[in-house]
């Protein structure tokens, strides 16, 4: 009876806060890691007065806007305001229990598996999900009634719209070598397969990358709240914990985003090299630290973009995804699905 | 709803207008059809002030109208005040000028870049610009003791002769400017977003940019050749061999191309400055009370922006009666809606930066 407690209820629910805690504790670090990795590169020093080289620095913020006061404007559609922040952080949270943290493990006999909830259609969920967010920037621009948020909403409709396209459509040649659309089969057929699906699909792993900062709305792609444009874009009028939200959800979709990267093209929790004899101690190291290394090596990526490109303009950015992205992902789709039809 | 001319207020408080400039925008699905600065927000009435001060008191005055290049502003109306009151300026004197004025354009020239670029969306070019700016303000300090409003210059001359410290911190920094115009280059010049973002942009054609008066580096970018240090020579600057860079689409790219050339070129006139240094007065004897006699006088020079210009009256007291001042950005400024009218919204800020405006010189 106590096993079954333990197996069904206990297990699942420290799993499904873990799961939930994950983002947000890796939110606190993307925003230490952002500010001092750009000024590294901008050769200046960033925090480094709250805790250790200023790791407590996103604690100290986060305290700030907790008491920051909540300002709502009297032009704004009371309810949609309030909802669209919570919304947006709700579902990038969401879309994270289908996204495998790790391997199985062994902790007092029982198996747990890193991940909240197994799905056949994995996959289709997490990106149905983490695009239903869109939803809570157009609302926030909208409901906010206010022309800067206006527009920020507006891009942001067009943008995630042209974007879906080659996302979608690079996961279908991922789902070709797979055979399945479950998160967990694809980190496990590329262990059959011993090799990455990076190597095997590097347009796919480009557009999808390109894709995936622009669904984030990073730079150069940060159209929505492009700052020295429409001042912050949909989040404009936003204070305090509901601006919080905003600003916790997009770090979310930056983690969300490379792992998805790391868990279509490079192997999720595996070692490098899985099949390789002489390379089989990599496999002691827990495949969790193994997704963390191989995260945040992306997420330093969308730093260093940010850091050095500037910014696209809006009708470039539907240029490059309609005219490069689309095109390229259908024709890179065409020719995988003839290779592996002959082959 | 329609998206149909949604009225923008761009400003006051907007992280891209340069200061308080306020922009009224019209536009149609982000396709801007109308624009209207409002000025006055940074009003101080400089011009009035200047008629209740002595000819001295007024220098530190003018640090204040184009913050950003104060060096330049003094000397405008330190060469109006000597030309009214006819003063010749020894020649180490001049070269002292010409040595701070191109600093001071150098550093005029590194801020515009950093904020331009900040504009366009490439935040770290602004940095590595205000590294360099950071050792010519430093200088500045070094000399004078001042970093922006630095009222660096007097009537008759220079207060400091310049030691050997200070042309060795010159030295150095100009040694560190091509490093460090290497890296801003090397991040926007080939950088194909950038191009997008600036080549046809906020296109002004040779004959418009007459018509409308500009001047400086925007006028240079539609391929004009006028720049007064060459063709109305003051201070001595007919002594030093320099290129006067031009563009020739008169887009955003130009401007940026222009003015990364004219750092180049202010360097190499400091450094042809600082090698043949006449030895010598650096001040003229002024008196301490100075009347001028009735008469009135424009004088121009090439400022950072632009034709900076004054024109000041006198009526044989210790106070000019009127002072007025030709302000290059306030009249570049007007060119803003020819350009922006029918370009996209995101492109107003592109060509904004690219005009290089102060406020303080456009409101005086």
């Amino acid at each position: 009876m106590s096993g079954f407690i333990v197996s069904e209820i206990i297990i699942p629910v420290i799993k499904s806060v873990a799961v939930a805690l994950f983002p947000l504790v890796m939110t606190v670090v993307m925003i230490w890691m952002e500010r001092r990795v750009v000024a590294l590169i901008q050769s200046r020093l960033g925090p480094n007065r709250v805790g250790f080289e200023g790791v407590l620095q996103p604690i100290a913020d986060a305290i700030k806007l907790f008491f920051k006061e909540d300002i709502m404007h009297r032009g704004a559609d009371r309810s949609l305001f309030n909802l669209s922040p919570v919304l947006t952080l709700f579902t990038s949270l969401l879309a994270f229990c289908f996204v495998p943290l790790g391997d199985s493990i062994n902790v007092f006999g029982y198996t747990i598996n890193l991940w909240v909830a197994e799905s056949p259609v994995g996959l289709l969920l997490t990106l149905g999900i983490s695009s239903i967010s869109v939803f809570g920037v157009i609302f926030g621009g909208w409901s906010s009634n206010s022309k800067y948020p206006l527009l920020g909403g507006l891009r942001s409709v067009v943008q995630v719209l042209s974007y879906e396209i080659p996302i979608v459509l690079t996961v279908l040649s991922v789902v070709f070598f797979s055979h399945s659309i479950s998160l967990v089969d694809i980190v496990a057929s590329q262990k059959a397969e011993g090799m990455w699906y990076a190597f095997y699909l590097p347009v796919s792993f480009i557009v999808f990358w390109i894709s995936a900062i622009a669904e984030t709305n990073r730079a150069p792609f940060d159209l929505p709240e492009a700052e020295s444009e429409l001042v912050a874009g949909f989040h404009t009028e936003y204070s305090g914990m509901k601006f919080a939200y905003y600003y916790i959800a997009e770090y979310t979709h930056m983690v969300l985003a490379s792992s998805l990267v790391v868990i279509l093209f490079f192997g999720g929790w595996l070692p490098p090299f899985p099949n390789v004899e002489a390379l089989s101690f990599l496999g002691y190291v827990p495949g969790f630290i193994w997704y963390l290394v191989k995260i945040m090596f992306f997420l330093y990526v969308f730093i260093w973009i940010r850091a050095t490109f500037p910014r696209y303009r809006f009708d470039e950015l539907i240029r490059l995804a309609w005219k490069w992205l689309v095109p390229l992902s259908l024709a890179n789709v065409m020719a995988i699905a003839l290779v592996r039809s002959l082959g | 709803m329609s998206f149909k001319d949604i009225e923008l207020n761009m400003g006051p408080q907007h992280p891209s207008t340069h200061g308080v400039l306020h922009l009224e925008l019209a536009v149609d699905n982000e396709i801007v059809t109308r624009v209207k600065p409002f000025l006055g927000y940074l009003h101080r009435g400089i011009e009035k002030i200047c008629e209740q001060r002595t000819y001295q008191q007024i220098t530190p005055l003018t640090d204040r109208l184009d913050y950003l290049a104060a060096i330049s502003n003094n000397l405008a109306y330190l060469l109006t005040v000597e030309k009214l009151a006819g003063i010749e300026v020894p020649r180490r004197g001049q070269y002292i000028r010409v040595i701070l004025t191109e600093l001071q354009r150098i550093a005029s020239h590194l801020a515009w870049v950093g904020f331009f670029a900040n504009d366009i969306g490439a935040m770290s070019v602004l940095l590595y610009g205000f590294a360099e700016r950071e050792d010519i303000l430093e200088i500045f300090e070094e000399y004078i003791g001042a970093r922006l409003t630095v009222h660096a210059l007097r009537i008759g001359g220079v207060p400091h002769d310049l030691d050997e410290k200070i042309m060795d911190m010159i030295r150095a920094s100009l040694g560190t400017i091509p490093g460090r115009l290497a890296d801003i280059e090397g991040l926007l010049s080939e950088n194909r977003i950038w191009k997008h973002r600036t080549q046809g942009i906020g296109v002004i054609s040779g004959t418009d940019a007459i018509e409308f008066g500009l001047t400086g580096p925007v006028l240079r970018a539609t391929g004009i050749r006028w720049d007064i240090r060459k063709d109305i020579p003051y201070s001595s600057y007919g002594d030093f061999e320099f290129d006067v860079p031009l563009g020739k689409n008169g887009d955003v790219y130009d401007r940026f191309q222009v003015r990364i050339e004219e750092i180049r070129q202010s360097a190499r006139i400091i450094r042809q400055a600082l090698d043949r240094l006449p030895e010598g007065e650096i001040r003229a004897k002024v008196p301490r009370v100075m009347k001028i006699a009735p008469g009135e006088v424009f004088h121009s020079i090439e400022a950072p922006k632009g034709e900076l210009g004054f024109y000041i009256k006198s009526n044989g007291t210790d106070r000019p009666e009127r002072v007025k001042i030709k302000a290059p950005s306030f009249i570049n400024m007007h060119s803003l809606e020819l350009m922006c009218t029918g370009s996209l919204f995101a492109d107003v800020v592109g060509i904004l930066g690219s005009l290089d405006i102060v406020l303080g010189e456009i409101d005086k």
